[in-house]
């Protein structure tokens, strides 16, 4: 059975950026070791030579035509952001 | 239980006003969680002046909280975008307006579509429209009981696993998930871009056809939509029907046992012809989903930063920081869950073993069903293991929520159209049990022109 430890999940949470309270890595170690057991039997199934599907539409290199298109304007684009300066979006430093 | 026909020839302005007043008084049931009222008043004037015309003129509904529409703010069920105005609408929206139908308010959901049972909303579950002491089913609860609770008579819902179907089935009324493609997923939070599709909920399932004959048709805003391919149809055959028998064994609820096992009964006694068929590999394909889905959430789920858009997060020193507090405040946990099961099986030493091994795995589904299509028109199963549960049921233990998919994961793992009907109640505790019914890909028209034929045959019985 694969269990995952508080520090995988706390690794993970920095790869997917969410800065996790101490509590929720605790509960979401349990669960998250729950899931991957549960998962784990798809490891009895011989897929030898398989080919993986990862969409089903078919569709290869769809292209629209290269045309100017208008869309939605800057204004109503930056009015959906939290804090704007000078038509930038304002966030906090980087460093 | 009422449908599009007993609106139409009526004041748009009436139809929205009713719809309005139903939603008011059925607000205990928490399904919805903002009415677009004056845009919905305003629109019903213009249809009621001619000057909007179209095949559902001035007809209400109800648009799951994840398709961005004007009128009110598109939440997905997260404090993350509690006050996000979208800027455009979802093509599937935009198509029902060109026809005139109104949206009058926005249903609850699970966080991002992230749940089998609207308990996941960062605004409160949903109660069951039949008995509000269980839930909803979800993640498209909302939209399910403003159907089954005639507030209007369709209502949109999004459907990656199950999310259409598994309402429909708790709450009694029809609820159909397209062929993957089919309708345009453009303005419409992504989930799973691989298995997410578009669809609704009705009364009846000619009415389902109708919304999904407006909505369906390849969009360039989105490149995996499919080529023009959907034409209602009617279907007078006798059908080849499959009966998958690992969905029905003895580990299912004996009510929903019983209940499909009648329905199933009724089909073969209606001439058409009846086989049980093996799937063996069904067995396996709740894992393969709650690894593939995982995986495209966490890259889907990438977007929502607290800079472009949505809430942010105050504390925040750092820009690291801002995504960081952003995302924990904004997410529900089953978010945070999915997100990092996706990670986990996405990052470098699981990738082979879960990732690649499911798409593989997910080869062998298609391949599975394909083979069987080759046979068969329809292939049925119960839409879920059980009647609607009750609160807090399955809450602390996720995979016994994932289990509540088991039924409808297949079709979404292989693109397949698939509808809920209603089969029955349980013989005690008289909660709504749906059948499933499923057909290849494209098959669209005869799954539909299906639903109507047996749904003819209900009402002459």
């Amino acid at each position: 059975m694969t269990k995952i430890t508080q520090d995988e999940v706390h690794k993970l949470a920095q790869l997917s950026a969410i800065s996790l309270t101490t509590d929720e890595e605790a509960t979401l170690q349990a669960e998250i070791s729950n899931i991957l057991a549960y998962v784990d039997q798809l490891k009895e199934l011989d897929t030898e030579g398989v080919e993986p599907t990862y969409q089903l539409s078919g569709l290869t290199n769809v292209f629209r035509n290269d045309e100017v298109d208008n869309g939605i304007d800057r204004e109503t684009l930056l009015s959906l952001s939290a804090e704007t300066k000078d038509n930038h979006i304002k966030v906090p430093k980087v460093l | 239980m009422t449908t599009i026909a007993e609106y139409t020839e009526k004041s748009a302005v009436e139809n929205v006003k009713r719809a309005l007043q139903k939603a008011r008084q059925n607000e205990a049931y928490n399904s919805l969680l903002s009415l677009t009222e004056d845009r919905a008043l305003k629109r019903a004037e213009q249809v009621d002046n001619g000057e909007i015309t179209g095949a559902l003129a001035g007809i209400p509904f109800v648009v799951k909280d994840n398709f961005l529409a004007f009128g009110a703010p598109t939440t997905a069920a997260s404090t993350l975008l509690q006050n996000f105005s979208a800027p455009l609408q979802a093509t599937a929206v935009e198509k029902l307006e060109l026809e005139g139908a109104i949206c009058i308010g926005k249903a609850n959901l699970d966080a991002f579509a992230h749940g089998g049972s609207t308990e996941n909303s960062a605004y409160g579950p949903t109660k069951n429209a039949i008995d509000p002491t269980k839930v909803a089913g979800g993640s498209s609860g909302g939209s399910a009981v403003v159907t089954a609770l005639d507030i209007v008579p369709f209502a949109l819902g999004t459907d990656t696993g199950g999310s259409i179907r598994q309402p429909a089935s708790f709450n009694g009324v029809v609820g159909y998930k397209p062929t993957y493609g089919m309708v345009s997923r453009y303005g419409v939070v992504a989930m799973a871009s691989s298995t997410d599709t578009m669809g609704c909920f009705a009364n009846s399932a000619v009415d389902a056809e109708l919304v999904m004959s407006i909505m369906a048709g390849q969009d360039e805003n989105d490149m995996t939509s499919l080529p023009d391919y959907f034409e209602p149809s009617t279907l007078e055959k006798k059908l080849k029907i499959g009966v998958i028998k690992e969905l029905m064994t003895e580990d299912l609820d004996s009510e929903v046992q019983a209940t499909v096992s009648a329905a199933i009964e009724e089909l073969r006694l209606a001439g058409h012809d009846v086989e049980e068929v093996s799937l063996p590999i069904v067995k396996h394909t709740l894992a393969m989903y709650y690894i593939i889905v995982p995986a495209e959430i966490s890259s889907n789920m990438g977007r929502f930063d607290g800079v472009r858009y949505g809430s942010r997060s105050e504390k925040a020193q750092t820009l690291s920081e801002l995504y960081g507090m952003t995302r924990n405040d904004g997410f529900m946990l089953e978010n945070k869950r999915r997100i990092l099961i996706g990670s986990y099986v996405l990052s470098s030493g699981y990738f082979d073993a879960y990732y690649l091994q499911a798409q593989k795995a997910r080869t062998l589904l298609v391949q599975a069903f394909d083979e069987l299509f080759e046979t068969y028109d329809l292939l049925v199963s119960p839409t879920a293991p059980t009647p609607a549960f009750g609160f807090g049921q399955h809450t602390s233990d996720p995979v016994q929520m994932y289990l509540a998919d088991a039924m409808t994961v297949s079709a979404s793992l292989a693109g397949l159209p698939a509808i809920s009907l209603p089969a029955g109640v349980g013989s005690d505790s008289k909660l709504p049990i749906g059948i499933q019914l499923m057909a290849q890909r494209k098959n669209d028209s005869l799954l539909l022109s299906a639903a109507k034929l047996f749904e003819r045959k209900d009402q002459s019985s």
